[in-house]
């Protein structure tokens, strides 16, 4: 690098700088710190740094730590599932069979995304609770003498809240990438003589691909490492990774095994950005 | 397409729209019930709690906390964001796509994990919980939405504009205060009602950063470990309203961008 090279490149070179330094600084070093503490160990109530890789191995062969991760996994994959079929189904809609009503919709669509998580959880309480609506409305029937309580409290009403609420994290781009594809490719296609499913495979799939790969891997890292609607919804037979790690940080004060397991969550989540971006590239034929 | 298969998306749309909405619906009838026990159909009509809030002292002071976190976050995130934005564009394409890819990573790692790094890094610093760290976590958690929307516009407007005027002899800050700041303002503003709401809402990251004040997401999470109250209910209709009121605001803001352009 001569002198000349740094006097031409000086601006790019502190601007480069400023960037790394704030990435270093805000991100690096937090996140690093979550990998330092989880090779520490817990001494009565302090916690002396250490080398050792105590913390994972209890994490991964303790049953508990096992389900919770499973849980999880299982909770994240349905939402992800589920909100990435109905989420496109709407954006397709939206895109193309939707005229007079688009601008409304679209509006109603991104009014959820506004409004607080929390209280979208909540909502559900309310709804499928064991004093909830559902609950009342049957029993004021006489369809039921005593409340149901199995509505609330599983892996099955936390999967149900958490698709509520993210769906529209993958309706909105993949409606924003359908909306950009030219209508000429779709006349071009169906011209030559393909069967409506066909254009829709080989046209308007791959080139929605990356944005619906975009929406899921959201989805799934949210859900993932969600807190909030396993406490307000979840029983206690389902335990989910995330409420484990809290507690590591709250109740059972043991950080270093907390960030253990936040560390095998990081790890999921970033293998899963990985291998979603390779999928989206791979299937819109490395259109990005 | 076909027209075969137009009422069966059109379908499939009415119930979605109806999965999404219902809820609220409900959420917002029972908010103007009178009794405290839910029961269908309602048979008394009143604001009673509305009036509760009116009253409660506890809330005033979480929601004037969550004013504080939001428009400090606001201050924060624009005034970090805009010059990352501005730095990030002056780069080569290969730099520019990896360093954006990872300033958005507090997007996608799950918050709890955001929160809990943070809490670390403070803990061995010394550094007291408050207010203050709560802004601090959430300016991080929100500044790469201020970075890649104002990235965004500034990639769609080019360069041209700010080369010419340089050119014609202003300096770096004429150029900016001038050419740029005028282009990329209503990106801005659009970022920063996001960063807003969004921050307004946030607990993950302010569970974990936050002192002896609450904030009102924080009050109200506390309010609901202890069960069903209709009080929540009137909170979260005005949120909705409030919300509501915001994102029209923010597209009055854009359509009259587009109008004066």
């Amino acid at each position: 690098m001569s002198p000349g090279w740094l006097a031409r490149n000086w601006i790019a070179l502190s601007c480069a700088a400023a960037v790394v330094l704030y990435i270093a600084a805000t991100l690096l070093a937090p996140y690093s710190h979550i990998g330092v503490y989880s090779f520490w160990e817990k001494e009565m109530y302090a916690f002396e740094p250490a080398l050792s890789l105590d913390n994972y191995a209890r994490a991964l062969t303790n049953d508990l730590y096992r389900k919770a991760v499973m849980n999880s996994g299982i909770v994240a994959l349905s939402v992800t599932l589920t909100t990435a079929l109905l989420g496109y189904l709407l954006a397709y809609y939206l895109a193309f069979h939707a005229t007079r009503w688009r601008t409304l919709l679209f509006f109603l669509l991104i009014v959820p995304l506004w409004t607080s998580f929390l209280l979208r959880a909540y909502i559900w309480k309310i709804i499928l609770g064991r004093n909830g609506i559902i609950n009342s409305w049957m029993m004021d029937l006489g369809l039921l003498d005593e409340p149901l309580s199995f509505l609330l409290y599983s892996k099955g009403s936390i999967t149900l809240a958490l698709v509520y609420i993210f769906l529209p994290f993958v309706a909105l781009p993949v409606y924003a990438a359908l909306e950009k594809i030219p209508r000429s490719y779709i006349e071009a296609s169906t011209d030559l003589g393909a069967p409506s499913a066909s254009t829709f495979r080989h046209v308007i799939l791959p080139l929605s691909m990356p944005a619906l790969t975009a929406g899921c891997t959201i989805v799934f890292c949210l859900s993932f490492g969600d807190f909030i609607t396993p406490a307000l919804l979840g029983g206690t037979g389902d335990l989910m990774i995330a409420s484990v790690i809290i507690s590591q940080f709250g109740s059972a004060y043991d950080w270093p095994f907390g960030s253990a397991l936040a560390m095998l969550v990081l790890f999921v989540v970033l293998a899963l950005v990985f291998v979603l971006r390779r999928l989206g590239r791979a299937a819109s034929g490395g259109v990005e | 397409m076909s027209t075969g298969a137009r009422p069966f998306f059109r379908g499939a749309a009415i119930a979605i729209f109806a999965f999404l909405y219902l809820p609220i619906a409900v959420l917002v009838m029972f908010s103007f019930q009178d009794s405290r026990v839910l029961s269908w159909p309602i048979d008394e009509w009143s604001l009673h709690w509305y009036r509760e809030l009116l009253d409660n002292r506890e809330i005033h002071r979480a929601i004037l906390n969550s004013l504080i976190v939001g428009f400090s976050c606001v201050a924060v995130t624009t005034l970090g964001g805009v010059p990352l934005a501005l730095a990030l564009r002056r780069l080569p394409q290969w730099l520019r796509a990896f360093l954006e890819r990872t300033l958005l990573l507090p997007l996608i790692i799950p918050q709890i994990i955001t929160g809990l790094a943070l809490l670390i890094i403070l803990n061995r610093a010394g550094i007291k919980l408050s207010l203050a760290t709560v802004i601090l976590g959430q300016g991080i958690v929100w500044m790469p939405i201020v970075v890649t929307v104002v990235h965004a516009r500034l990639l769609r407007i080019g360069g041209e504009l700010e080369a010419a005027s340089a050119d014609l002899g202003a300096n770096a800050w004429q150029t900016f205060f001038l050419i740029t700041w005028p282009n990329i303002r209503t990106s801005v503003v659009g970022a920063a009602l996001l960063v807003f709401t969004l921050s307004f809402d946030e607990l993950p990251v302010t569970f974990f950063l936050i002192g002896g004040d609450n904030t009102l997401p924080m009050h109200i999470w506390s309010m609901m470990r202890i069960g069903i109250t209709p009080e929540i209910n009137a909170i979260a209709t005005i949120t909705v309203g409030v919300s509501i009121v915001l994102i029209l605001l923010g597209m009055l803001t854009l359509v009259r961008d587009l109008g004066r352009s």
